[in-house]
């Protein structure tokens, strides 16, 4: 299969690419760390459900906030590509654009492991236990949603000219992701107006499968299955949107 | 079976809004040649090239590349044809045998085959020792040159060059030429390069295409594009110039004249006689002339001749600056 090879080719890329730029690796672990060492700290004493301390309980939470980031962040990075004129390399390749949009998602999924793997064994600092049997779920896991946002990103980058409506970009779609996530609190305990945000936000679902996975069958809001299926779902809905935007010409 | 030509365009044409960027082009170009599009920016050059390599879609006509159609067949087209695009095109953080191999992925080249490739192209443009450097410590002359090379990579049938020298100290301009005509010395690939540098147009291409306003003006070999003009150029600098134009134009004593404020350009078939006749009429006429000069025609006179104005240094500025804001954003 020759698109395998040219997905491969992308995939290797971002790659080389991730692994490079170790400061980006280095600082996007310093922001989960602050949220659970400092804020975590400030309100240890909230009572929350399923979960022994608040440190653990926004666990998962900051798991989903470290995808968002990186992975959204990892998709609107294309717009540096198009201004330093490497997507033309790639457009004008005999390549489908469904090649580029998986290559660039597993590019993602691949920083989201490696990211996955340093977090993970931070949970015994702030009390969350992993079984092995949390860890093998956690990690792919986090990949599948990790694929699902890069588009995200993908998208805003083709809605987007330059960097410059990056912090636009932040205050509009990343942080009302992020708080809307129920990442920091329980949505049950949330008013009926934001609950319906939550459920239209991917990231619940995917911070209610880092949940639910962590504590070892939490209660999610949906049954399980369902919230693993909205997430494939999302994921692939967005690939497909993505690989549209994508092959449109000028 | 090959197809008889390399690339064939009919009626093609690109509107952006109100503005004809490229009008009912049509133009045939055999294989093997080196073909050259000349014309200032904003001529519709990049607009044409990008049609041919279905980075765009045409509004209106169409054209084959290697006997594929540009709309119907984009894949084949793509497979068959390389690119040198006008603005950088490649990954900086990664080294420039790392860009050579993700464009053998991205193109199919089998991975042994690849590697044999990639080590006889950066021999072709003589990158081999820095090949394994990040692309970021290389100069903007060999950042073209592996592009050059990463576009033949795959070996296309066509090569397009976008402006390939664009923004390039004179000797580097100098090594690239070299490195392209040998190219076309030694293997049967088709150069379709678009530039405004007349001399570039006018050591590497068999024939050109003069371009203005999206429309093709002539087309020939530059040697009868300059016989065209029969004859030489003279150039008179006055500050009367178009007092004198007037008077001259009564005579008509040259096939072509152009007048700008402070100079006179007079295309006529034995200038050296024309000179002392000329000075007088200035001087009957009262015009100062502070300088006379009389050359063979260039293709900048050619270009002047179809089109009406010069292809100045400036013009092609705007760009080059661009260029290189974008080289120094990082």
């Amino acid at each position: 299969m020759s698109e395998l090879r040219k997905i491969y080719g992308l995939w290797h890329r971002e790659v080389l690419r991730y692994w490079r730029e170790k400061s980006r690796i280095v600082s996007s672990l310093i922001l989960p760390l602050l949220w659970l060492l400092v804020f975590g700290s400030g309100l240890r004493s909230m009572p929350v459900p399923g979960a022994q301390t608040y440190q653990s309980y926004i666990f998962p939470g900051i798991l989903g906030m470290t995808l968002l980031f990186t992975s959204v962040f990892s998709g609107v990075s294309v717009i540096w590509d198009r201004e330093f004129g490497f997507l033309k390399e790639i457009l004008v390749a005999p390549v489908s654009r469904t090649s580029i949009v998986i290559g660039k998602a597993l590019g993602s999924g691949t920083s989201a492991l490696i990211q996955g793997t340093i977090l993970l064994p931070l949970s015994y600092l702030v009390g969350v236990h992993l079984s092995p049997i949390s860890f093998v779920i956690l990690l792919p896991t986090m990949v599948l949603i990790s694929i699902g946002l890069v588009s995200v990103g993908l998208l805003i980058a083709s809605l987007m000219t330059s960097m410059e409506g990056f912090n636009f970009i932040m205050s509009l779609v990343i942080m009302p992701m992020f708080f809307t996530s129920g990442a920091l609190f329980p949505l049950t305990s949330a008013p009926v107006w934001l609950r319906d945000f939550s459920y239209v936000n991917p990231l619940t679902y995917g911070v209610d499968v880092l949940r639910w996975a962590a504590f070892g069958g939490a209660d999610s809001i949906l049954p399980i299955y369902v919230v693993f299926l909205i997430l494939v779902l999302f994921a692939a809905a967005m690939i497909t949107a993505c690989s549209y935007t994508f092959g449109l010409k000028k | 079976m090959e197809p008889k030509t390399a690339i064939e365009t009919r009626d093609l044409t690109k509107r952006y809004g109100d503005l004809t960027a490229v009008d009912k082009l049509n133009l045939v170009i055999d294989h093997g040649e080196v073909f050259g599009l000349l014309g200032p920016n904003g001529a519709g050059k990049t607009t044409i090239i990008s049609m041919l390599c279905t980075i765009i879609s045409p509004s209106s006509g169409s054209a084959t590349v290697n006997g594929f159609d540009i709309l119907k067949q984009s894949a084949k087209v793509r497979r068959s044809i390389g690119i040198v695009f006008q603005d950088p095109s490649i990954d900086d953080r990664l080294t420039g045998r790392e860009n050579l191999q993700l464009h053998a992925c991205l193109y199919d080249v089998p991975s042994e085959l690849a590697k044999k490739r990639i080590s006889e192209v950066l021999n072709l443009v003589g990158l081999e020792d820095r090949a394994d450097f990040a692309m970021k410590t290389y100069s903007g002359g060999m950042r073209r040159r592996l592009e050059l090379a990463r576009g033949l990579l795959h070996h296309p049938k066509v090569l397009f060059l976008d402006e390939p020298t664009l923004g390039l100290d004179p000797q580097t301009r100098e090594h690239l030429w070299e490195y392209i005509e040998n190219l076309a010395r030694t293997t049967k690939i088709t150069i379709i390069l678009t530039t405004h540098y007349m001399e570039e147009a006018d050591q590497l291409c068999q024939r050109i295409a003069i371009i203005d306003y999206g429309k093709i003006k002539v087309i020939d070999t530059p040697a009868n594009l300059k016989t065209t003009l029969k004859g030489d150029v003279i150039t008179i600098n006055s500050a009367q110039s178009e007092k004198l134009a007037t008077r001259l134009t009564e005579l008509r004593l040259a096939h072509h004249m152009d007048a700008s404020k402070d100079s006179i350009r007079l295309t006529v078939p034995n200038a050296e006689k024309l000179v002392p006749r000329l000075i007088k009429i200035a001087t009957d006429i009262g015009a100062e002339v502070s300088s006379v000069s009389i050359h063979r025609p260039t293709l900048n006179d050619v270009f002047l001749h179809y089109t009406g104005r010069d292809i100045r240094a400036e013009e092609a500025e705007p760009s080059f600056r661009t260029f290189m804001r974008r080289r120094g954003v990082r």
